[in-house]
């Protein structure tokens, strides 16, 4: 039944593709690379976030105890938050240039899986997240004497934790999308900015009422931000917070892609994969 | 394994609705491997739905579509390395300049040459004069021939083609014509069309699949249906097809 020529181009592939993931992560990366306003805008909130930050800090130095008694907390709490922002957007924003460019059709009829489709969208959140905080993070150390990767090793666990979480965000959020079109596009703000009051970035679990602390330590977000004030405060890596929030991450995360699965089925069903784009 | 007598395509009382809107309603046809099937009909009549199901984009609301041997959706996987896809309504990234399309295309499908192999589509194509300039910046005949090649990168055994040549000027459309003609020889590829163009599908089509509301209401090669409905061209066939003046229409479901 095959030609000839297909088999001599073609190299069979296997059910879960590197190749294809690298091939999706190509596309943005190509769009990023020559893009020196959307490189800038990557890096700028997050250094404007800082620098914001990095004034509340020395004003809150000589007027609260707290703060004196961690002078980073302020700082590395803004620059964890950006990871969890970033890694949201990393994932839903390009699903939905996908979308904005009629593109979703042409990667459906290729041979992507649905699962390499997802990978390749979180390593490229993994890719704009570093684009966005490192410079900040590099910054807050001759502006402010703010040197977050004195974290040390637990800093690379908050990052993981937060991209993981970011990310399952921002599946959900392409999942709705897919579902209810570019109208739901806003979601990709919406969403995350309705978990940051109970992630506890700036203050603690306890400083919530009761009944919101509950909500508060099922997401990872809180307990990550908890862990992260244990280390600067006591100089303490909390295997409990962690621990949880690996927990919720895997819970979480196998939800989102069943979640992101499921709509693209009612995608199917309802013909919104042909239909989609600006 | 798909045996060489299996049919490229098999569609068996085939459904597709909408909320209270019936798209396609009970359509079986079968395509042979190296035939060239038009589907023709006006707008609304259920081709792009048909064609949607048989890339795996649709589920079927009752029915099956075997492609290649795979049940679609289900199976698409199995299938989806050997066909192609290429439509005016689909479009590509437009900041990406035409190579850069096409790279990423070529590992989608996973291409042992991928510099080769857009040389050597971007030579036939004539791509070579704007293969760096950016999809968005090219004009419809340019995005047609940068589509063709996407859907030829795999050179495919089946090709799934909504109208091809819509937008096209005259002489670009007869341009694409004629390599789908040459393509289909050197390969012995199967081809499947959509189109408004009477004057394509006579020219390409061995069988044509007359549709109508969602219905197929007749069926045969260009010649036999002018013959059957007593008509000079293929064009006259659907204007009476369309508006339901044909003898034969509403008869003769494949």
């Amino acid at each position: 039944m095959s030609n000839q020529i297909h088999d001599d181009v073609c190299v069979p592939q296997g059910n879960f593709s590197f190749r294809r993931i690298l091939a999706v992560m190509l596309r943005h990366l190509y769009v990023l690379r020559r893009s020196w306003p959307r490189l800038l805008e990557l890096a700028y909130w997050p250094l404007i976030q800082m620098i914001l930050w990095g004034f509340v800090t020395k004003f809150f130095m000589g007027h609260s105890s707290w703060v004196a008694e961690a002078a980073g907390v302020l700082i590395s709490a803004v620059l964890l938050w950006d990871v969890l922002f970033r890694a949201n957007l990393g994932v839903s924003l390009p699903f939905i240039e996908e979308m904005w460019s009629r593109n979703l059709a042409q990667l459906f009829v290729s041979p992507l899986r649905d699962a390499e489709l997802i990978s390749a969208l979180i390593l490229m959140s993994l890719v704009r997240t570093l684009i966005s905080v490192t410079p900040a993070a590099f910054l807050a150390m001759p502006l402010y004497d703010v040197w977050v990767f004195e974290l040390g090793i637990p800093l690379l666990a908050f990052f993981t934790n937060l991209l993981v979480f970011g990310s399952v965000i921002g599946i959900t959020v392409a999942g709705l999308i897919l579902r209810f079109g570019l109208g739901a596009e806003s979601l990709c703000w919406l969403g995350i900015f309705l978990l940051a009051p109970v992630s506890a970035i700036y203050y603690p679990v306890d400083a919530l009422p009761v009944w919101l602390q509950w909500v508060a330590l099922s997401l990872p977000s809180a307990h990550t931000f908890e862990g992260m004030r244990m280390v600067l405060f006591d100089g303490v890596f909390s295997w409990h917070h962690f621990g949880w929030a690996v927990g919720l991450n895997v819970v979480l995360l196998s939800g989102a892609t069943a979640f992101f699965l499921h709509m693209m089925k009612m995608a199917r069903v309802k013909g919104l994969l042909m239909q989609q784009g600006e | 394994m798909a045996l060489l007598s299996d049919p490229i395509i098999e569609v068996t009382d085939l459904y597709k609705t909408f909320d209270d809107v019936h798209a396609v309603e009970g359509i079986s046809f079968r395509v042979e491997p190296g035939q060239t099937v038009a589907l023709l009909g006006g707008n609304g009549a259920g081709k792009t739905t048909t064609i949607s199901m048989l890339l795996g984009l649709l589920s079927p609301t009752k029915g099956s579509v075997k492609v290649l041997g795979a049940l679609m959706p289900a199976e698409r996987h199995k299938a989806l390395t050997r066909l192609n896809f290429s439509s005016p309504y689909v479009d590509l990234p437009k900041r990406l300049r035409v190579w850069e399309n096409l790279t990423v295309y070529a590992h989608l499908y996973g291409l042992k040459d991928v510099k080769g192999r857009i040389a050597e589509l971007s030579e036939d194509l004539e791509l070579t004069s704007f293969l760096k300039r950016p999809f968005g910046d090219l004009s419809a005949g340019q995005k047609t021939r940068v589509a063709l090649a996407k859907s030829l990168l795999n050179a495919p055994d089946l090709m799934l083609m909504d109208e091809p040549t819509a937008s096209l000027d005259p002489d670009t459309g007869d341009w694409v014509r004629t390599y789908l003609e040459r393509y289909r020889e050197r390969t012995g590829a199967t081809i499947l069309l959509a189109s408004h163009n009477m004057g394509e599908v006579e020219r390409l089509a061995d069988n044509v699949l007359m549709m109508r509301e969602g219905k197929i209401v007749d069926e045969g090669s260009p010649s036999e249906l002018i013959q059957r409905h007593g008509r000079e061209n293929l064009e006259q066939v659907f204007l009476d097809i369309a508006r339901g003046t044909s003898v034969q229409s509403g008869g003769a479901a494949a």
